[in-house]
Parts: structure tokens; C-alpha cells; sequence
């Protein structure tokens, strides 16, 4: 098991390198420099800002210096200097020293802010908004597919499905303006633009309120964004289902006099479980870059507006370090979803 | 041998080949399992509706997509301020014909019926480039991982799995842009410069199959890749090895026809996802180039006027969210009818 996770760790870590070498290489292929204004500015300035943010060195070199940046930690016996070159994600104190580590660089858009803000403010709304979407994805796809798959061929069958597909039909940029405009045109029941909480955040990433003022504003965003994941696993639970109630298991469970609830929660829901913890990973990770989608409709102040303006403006330390952390999620997702899976089989092995 | 023994089996059969009544009625089957599936046949029919009206675009269409008329700005036909009361107050009907404009026009004054009519064909020929892209690049890629295996596979499929770590959507944005800007002011008489011109012919729809395809094989390789290696090792491939066939002619006449169904199956519950993506390309303004209506973009402009004029976004909501229902539904009852463990159920 340790030796299974330390392996596909590594094997992650080269993923992430490889996706960065590619991502560096794509966005420096794209012409044009974060300082191409419309009214052009004058030589002299561009290549002092080029020097300033290092832009005048080979792209190799700069490439070194972003993942030094990035996992090399600073170590200072003084209080590092509040400047941008100085800042980190995490920065703390051990024994009287002070210790700096994992820089994302500076913004070159919004030059007081640097993409290691961007990632303390906007990225746990993304995450926030995110998870809410996930969690309605659960919790109204399974009950829905599994009611759907024990009552197979009956009208609640056909009317769970018939709402999956209509769910699936009917993306986040469709959903998302009716959604604004029958409940916060029309009635005025609920805010349109904005997100409920702001930095800092409990523990980096956790809402600072759950009442009213933080909900009124995720209800829409989170439906949204949750309910056509929410129709892909009510119709996945079903068919997984289906497929478990007719195993030989569950006939001898029944023969052996079980009650049907006990057949059903004991022996078939947690079979049947395992295709569906297989999506989830991948279900996670999607719901996390539909956000970026999500927050344009509702203007919600997340990663997703700040990573389309930065593409446009060639904002290369934003590009980066967005796809860096979306890519970091979704091989933990699919690595976790490896581990679930050995807890709901115990046949599946590790080496 | 074998000529006495297929002739045998063939005189036995009052002179039909039963191999092929059953590969007939197989397929047979499965259609007429398709046809008593309601939802799927009406699925059907809206997208047969939906290419007719792709197709006579230029014929339904009461006014061409880019006509603008800026003193007709906004304009709401009478039956739309009943219907949406809260538009009353900014509300006008054109002076000479209130119905000159079915279902309104746009910020420019641009009739949106017609835009609607135009935009159906960047999600209707995405819905058909989109599976075909990723079949081509997916079925090869993964049936020569599968077929030849060991090392080739091992690298191969890596590949895979380091582009399956990448976000994908934030792949495509990054391909648009790249796209978008490097090819705007291409090198003349370069293959830049060619792809640039038949990108700008076609309203930049172009670069979205390039961006989309591009990002859409992986799964498709995957799942070749394990349809091969499930196949490859069954006696008539064994069969055909042994009378001397060739790598590429097993290939071809052996595995492909027997692994095709699922994939196609599997290609049309994607297209929807396709559709999605290029709506939320042409949303964030990385899609087609205006004029060039998509649904997409329509309910971007229109969402920003979303409280005095809902019918700019409602409409291309309604019509990206119809043509995903039904090929939703013709997906789902096309897998139905092709999925071995329903065959000889009801």
C-alpha cells in the first residue's frame, strides 16, 4: 500500500513536470508579451519591464527559475521584505527563522498583486463552489438512480430517467441565465452577482459564514453547475445497480431469508458503488473547471474570470499556476479514487 | 475442406448463407429496438428537423444574420411584452411592421430568428466533425497501442495519461488563443497562413474543430486500446494470422468491424459535450468571429441584458438545450438498441 502510493506519487510528479514543460512551451509560442498595449509603450519601458519580471532571459533558464520559485523554500533570519518578489503561499516560522515557500510570481496585470493572492483569495471560492456543486451532484444522482434502477420499468423509472437526461440536456450556460432570470429578475428572491464570503478564510479555504448571507448567494451557482453531473450519476448508479441485482450473491442473499432493505443496502448498493466512485475523480476535477464557466454567469469573484483575462493579456505566472493547480487536483482525484476503490473491493490489490 | 463445409451448411440453408441472414437481422434487431423507443425516435426527428433547417438556412431565414438596423435596436414584437410583462417599460415595436421581427432583435438591431436559424450550423457540424476527429485520431492511436503492445503500448498510453492530467477545458482555451493569435498574421503562403484564410471562409469555426478534436481522442484511444487487446487474442484473429494475413489486414478486416459498434456508440453520448464546449467557447469569446452567429455567443450579449431583455438570451437557450435533448436521446436509444445484454428482451 505505502509502496503503491509512493510510486504513483512519483509517477504524478513527473505528469505535473511534463504538463508544465508543455503549458511553459504553449503560452511562449503564443506572440505578442504581456505588455502589448494598444497604444503601444515606448521600447525602453517594455524592456525594462521584460527585465524587471526576467522576461529578457532564455526561455530555458526562466523556465528553471519558475520551478526553483516554486519548490525550492527561501529560509531569511529577518522578516522577508513585503514585496512581490518576496512573497510565498506559505510563509512561516521555525526556531526564530523565517521560511518562505512555494512562490506562483508576480501578476503582471495587476502588478500589486501576485498569482500566490490570487490563489489565497479567488481559488477556495472556486473550491468552495466546487465542492457545493459536487455535493448536489451526490446527493441528488444516487437516491435518483438508484430508486430509478429498484423500480425498473415503472413510472418512477422512467420519470427519474426522463429528469437525468433533461439534467444532462441542459449546460450551465443555458441553466445559468433562466436560473438569474426567473430568481433574481423576476421574483428578486435571490442576488444575482457575487459570492457570500471573503478572505481570509477559515483554515485557507473554508466559508467564514454558513448563514443566509453566504447561501442566498451559492443556491444558483452551485445548482447550475451541479445538476448536469448530478444527471450523469443518477443514470451511471442506475445502470450500475441493474447490472449488481441480478449477480448470483443477491439471489442467494434473498434465498437465504434476508429482507429485501438488507439485500439492498448490504449487499447491492455497495457493489454497485464502485463504477460510480470511478467517475467521481474525474466528476471533481470537471466541476472545478466548470466553475470558471459558473463564475462568468454569476460573477463570482473565483479563479475562472482571472484565468480567461489572463490568457488574453499573456499573463504568463497566472496561466501557469492556474493549469498547475488544476492539473495537481486532478491526479489526486484519480489517485484517491484509486484508494476508495480498494476499500469497496477488497480484491483489488496494490502492486 | 472448407468450400464442402460452407457448401454443406449452404444446402442445408435452402441456398442462403446463415452467416449473413444473422449479421442482417442482428443489425435488423437493433433497429427495430430503436424504432419502439419513442424518446429516441423523436430525438431522431429533431435532428433531422434541426439539419433541414441548417441546410435551408438561407431559405427560412427572414433576414440575412449580419443585417444590422441600428434605429431598430432591441426591438420586441407586441406578443412578447404579453408574455414578459417586465418588459414593458423597454419595450418598442418597429414603427412600421411590430411583427417585423419575430422573436426581437439584438443590440445591433438584428433579427434574432434569423441568428438562431445561421447559428444552428457551428453546433450542428460540430456535432458531426467532433466524433469524426476524435474516432479518426482515437481509433488509430489506440488500436496500434493494443495491437502491437509492450514497449510501443507502454509509451503510447502514457502519453495518454499525461494529457488526461491536463484540464481540459483549459486546454482548449489555451489552444483558441494560441490559434487565434499566432495564425492572425500568419507568414503569406505558409501552411499558417492556409489554415488562417479557411478559418476566416468559414467564420472561424475552423480552429474550434482543431481545439475541440484535439482534446477529444484521448478517451477514445482508451477505450480502442482495451476493446483490441480484449479482441486480438480471439481464435479467428489466430485464424487469419495463420493463413498468412497481414499486421494492417487483420487490422482492418478482422478487429476494426468488430469493435466499431461501441466505439461509434460511445462517440454519439459525447456529442453533446462537443456542442457544450464549442457554446462555451463562443460564450467567453474564444468561438466563431462575429458576425458569424452561434448560440453560444448569442447568450452571452444576451445574458448581459438579461433584465430588460430576457427573450436575447431565453431563445439560443432554448435551442442549444432542444438540439442537446435530442441527441441525448438518440444516443441513449441507440446504446440501447446495440447493447448485447438487452438483445432478446423485450
Amino acid at each position: 500500500m505505502g509502496r503503491y502510493i509512493a510510486r504513483r506519487l512519483l509517477y504524478m510528479l513527473l505528469v505535473i513536470i511534463v504538463v508544465s514543460i508543455i503549458t511553459f512551451g504553449l503560452m511562449h509560442a503564443v506572440p505578442g508579451g504581456p505588455f502589448d498595449k494598444e497604444k503601444p509603450l515606448p521600447k525602453e519601458i517594455i524592456a525594462n519591464l521584460e527585465k524587471r519580471y526576467h522576461l529578457d532571459q532564455p526561455l530555458p533558464v526562466q523556465y528553471l527559475n519558475y520551478l526553483k520559485d516554486l519548490t525550492i523554500p527561501r529560509f531569511s533570519k529577518t522578516k522577508f521584505p513585503n514585496t512581490i518578489d518576496d512573497d510565498a503561499l506559505f510563509k512561516f516560522k521555525i526556531g526564530g527563522i523565517y521560511v518562505n515557500w512555494v512562490n506562483f510570481g508576480p501578476s503582471y496585470s495587476s502588478r500589486s498583486r501576485t498569482v500566490n493572492d490570487m490563489l489565497r483569495d479567488q481559488l477556495p471560492i472556486s473550491i468552495q463552489l466546487g465542492f457545493l456543486a459536487f455535493c448536489i451532484a451526490i446527493l441528488i444522482g444516487m437516491p435518483l438512480g438508484i430508486l430509478g434502477a429498484l423500480k425498473q420499468n415503472t413510472w418512477v423509472d422512467y420519470l427519474s430517467m426522463t429528469l437525468a437526461i433533461f439534467g444532462v440536456s441542459v449546460p450551465v450556460i443555458v441553466l445559468g441565465p433562466i436560473l438569474i432570470w426567473i430568481f433574481g429578475v423576476s421574483t428578486k428572491l435571490l442576488p444575482v452577482t457575487g459570492w457570500g464570503s471573503k478572505p481570509p478564510f477559515n483554515l485557507g479555504f473554508l466559508p467564514t459564514g454558513l448563514g443566509w448571507d453566504y447561501w442566498k448567494y451559492a443556491i444558483m451557482p452551485m445548482f447550475a453547475l451541479g445538476l448536469s453531473s448530478s444527471a450523469s450519476i443518477a443514470r451511471l448508479t442506475r445502470a450500475s445497480v441493474l447490472q449488481t441485482i441480478r449477480e448470483d450473491y443477491i439471489r442467494t442473499a434473498r434465498a437465504k431469508g434476508l429482507r429485501e432493505r438488507a439485500v439492498v443496502i448490504k449487499h447491492a448498493l455497495k457493489n454497485s458503488l464502485i463504477p460510480v466512485v470511478t467517475i467521481l475523480g474525474p466528476m471533481f476535477a470537471a466541476l472545478l473547471t466548470g466553475t470558471f464557466v459558473t463564475e462568468t454567469i454569476f460573477g463570482i469573484p473565483g479563479m475562472g474570470r482571472y484565468f480567461v483575462n489572463s490568457i488574453t493579456n499573456r499573463d504568463y505566472p497566472v496561466i501557469m499556476g492556474t493549469v498547475l493547480i488544476y492539473a495537481m487536483f486532478l491526479v489526486f482525484c484519480n489517485l484517491i479514487v484509486d484508494l476508495i476503490y480498494g476499500l469497496l473491493d477488497p480484491r483489488i490489490r496494490y502492486d | 475442406m472448407a468450400v464442402d463445409l460452407s457448401s454443406a451448411v449452404t444446402n442445408s440453408n435452402n441456398g442462403r448463407n446463415p452467416i449473413a441472414k444473422k449479421s442482417e437481422s442482428l443489425t435488423k434487431d437493433a433497429f427495430r429496438r430503436l424504432m419502439k423507443n419513442r424518446a429516441a425516435v423523436i430525438g431522431g426527428v429533431i435532428i433531422i428537423l434541426l439539419y433541414l433547417m441548417m441546410i435551408f438556412a438561407d431559405k427560412i431565414a427572414p433576414f440575412d444574420y449580419a443585417r444590422q438596423t441600428l434605429a431598430e435596436q432591441n426591438a420586441t414584437p407586441p406578443w412578447l411584452t404579453k408574455i414578459f410583462p417586465m418588459m414593458e417599460p423597454y419595450a418598442k415595436a418597429p414603427a412600421d411592421n411590430p411583427n417585423k421581427y419575430i422573436l426581437g432583435a439584438d443590440y445591433v438591431g438584428r433579427d434574432l430568428l434569423s441568428r438562431i436559424i445561421y447559428g444552428s450550423r457551428v453546433s450542428l457540424i460540430i456535432a458531426i466533425i467532433g466524433p469524426l476527429i476524435s474516432l479518426i485520431i482515437g481509433v488509430i492511436y489506440g488500436s496500434i497501442a493494443g495491437f502491437f503492445g509492450g514497449r510501443t503500448d507502454n509509451i503510447m498510453m502514457r502519453l495518454v495519461d499525461i494529457l488526461y492530467a491536463f484540464p481540459s477545458l483549459l486546454f482548449t482555451i489555451l489552444l483558441m488563443t494560441f490559434f487565434r493569435s499566432s495564425l492572425s498574421k500568419p507568414v503569406p503562403g505558409s501552411f499558417g497562413a492556409m489554415l488562417s484564410a479557411l478559418d476566416t471562409s468559414l467564420g472561424g469555426m475552423l480552429f474550434i474543430f482543431i481545439g475541440i478534436g484535439m482534446t477529444a481522442w484521448q478517451t477514445m484511444a482508451r477505450l480502442t486500446r482495451g476493446q483490441v487487446l480484449s479482441i486480438k487474442e480471439k481464435e479467428f484473429v489466430e485464424a487469419a494470422r495463420s493463413v498468412g494475413s497481414s499486421d494492417l489486414r487483420i487490422m482492418f478486416r478482422h478487429i476494426l468491424p468488430n469493435i466499431i459498434g461501441p466505439l461509434v456508440v460511445n462517440e454519439t453520448l459525447a456529442i453533446p459535450g462537443y456542442i457544450n464546449t464549442e457554446a462555451f467557447l463562443s460564450f467567453i469569446g474564444l468561438g466563431v468571429n462575429p458576425p458569424t452567429p452561434s448560440w453560444g455567443s448569442m447568450i452571452s450579449d444576451g445574458s448581459k441584458v438579461v433584465r430588460t431583455y430576457p427573450n436575447q438570451t431565453v431563445f439560443p437557450a432554448l435551442m442549444l438545450a432542444l438540439t442537446m435533448f435530442a441527441f441525448n436521446f438518440l444516443g441513449d436509444g441507440l446504446r440501447d438498441a446495440l447493447d448485447p445484454q438487452m438483445r432478446g428482451k423485450s
